[in-house]
């Protein structure tokens, strides 16, 4: 039964989440709203770690299988992929690593700052 | 016949991950993503047995029901992590502003530099950040939803098999460094790999998805062509 207690608190944050990304018109996805709740509830000591941890582990656990199907849907614009496949594979690629490299030197350049 | 059986698309999508994670764990070889070879064995099976992918996708619906609450589950981690992250927020928040208008700007001149038309500009500009946030922005500013996710989801995978190749290229050893980067490169898909490596780096990262694609949101429009 802990399990599904566990579920039920996720979800009603879940359905707190989804009601807010219907109620205001912000391009922000309930799952956001959801994150910034439950931190929030544990912040606050409304809700305890120990009431959610083993159905969050799971849910952590299980996120990679989540995205299979999404990328099988690229088989739904495969046209329009081989049509402009050449430059949007170069713009996600070469977008990937300067992302990359930016986000993550800029952080571990001021880390290093603020240890010294 | 087959098309029909409620059960196939997620026995489909289970069996090929499970599959997918055999090779990984045999290989110890990061390009042998289970989420990659997952998504190439499903998607060879719908051919070869001819199902629709419309179908197959509606079939795994129940299972996409649950990435909502699984993303929120986040959260847990990242207050748990809390302590260690808040005195190098200030480095955690530049990373991610720095990260985000980078990848704006460097999509944003690549597709002038190969003479894209807007629609196309609109629907990879949000590439990087979480599907829920950048298709909204994509489809409301006149670009194709389909096209936003695809590109979404080929840098997310991208960042979950590359990226550890990428953190020792880029020589970004400092685990709050290399979440920050998963998360604002490669979004949820990459802070699935990060969350393998070390509890704080799968934090951070999911603090740089979240907070990348509020930023991205904002800046979305002062860049649409």
């Amino acid at each position: 039964m802990k399990y599904l207690q566990q579920f039920l608190r996720i979800l009603t944050i879940s359905f707190l989440g989804e009601l807010c990304h219907s109620l205001i018109s912000l391009p922000i996805p309930a799952s956001i709203y959801g994150m910034a709740f439950l931190f929030l509830a544990l912040k606050t000591g409304m809700m305890k770690p120990e009431q959610i941890r083993q159905t969050s582990q799971f849910f952590v656990g299980i996120m990679g299988v989540l995205f299979v199907c999404p990328a099988v849907g690229l088989l739904n614009c495969w046209e329009l992929l081989q049509k402009h496949g050449a430059a949007i594979l170069t713009i996600v690629v070469v977008s990937l690593l300067l992302t990359f490299a930016i986000s993550g030197r800029v952080t571990q350049r001021l880390l290093k700052k603020e240890d010294a | 016949m087959l098309a029909e059986n409620a059960f196939l698309p997620i026995l489909l999508t289970l069996a090929s991950y499970e599959v997918g994670r055999a090779i990984q764990r045999k290989t110890g070889n990061s390009l042998c993503n289970p989420i990659l070879i997952g998504a190439i064995l499903t998607a060879s099976m719908l051919l070869l047995l001819k199902i629709p992918v419309d179908a197959y996708q509606s079939g795994c619906a129940p299972l996409q029901y649950l990435l909502t609450p699984a993303t929120i589950c986040y959260a847990l981690g990242l207050y748990e992590q809390l302590e260690k992250l808040k005195k190098q927020l200030g480095a955690i928040l530049a990373g991610i502003l720095c990260g985000s208008i980078v990848s704006l700007l460097s999509i944003r001149a690549m597709a002038s530099m190969f003479s894209l038309d807007d629609v196309l500009t609109i629907s990879l500009l949000p590439k990087s950040i979480t599907t829920a946030i950048g298709m909204v922005l994509s489809s409301e500013a006149g670009g194709i939803a389909a096209l936003t996710t695809a590109a979404i989801v080929i840098t997310g995978v991208l960042g979950n098999v590359f990226g550890e190749s990428l953190c020792k290229l880029f020589r970004i050893h400092h685990p709050i460094a290399q979440g920050v980067a998963f998360g604002t490169a490669s979004h949820a898909v990459g802070t699935s790999r990060a969350m393998e490596l070390s509890q704080l780096t799968g934090a951070v990262s999911s603090l740089s998805l979240t907070v990348a694609g509020v930023i991205t949101a904002v800046l979305f429009h002062f860049l649409i062509p």
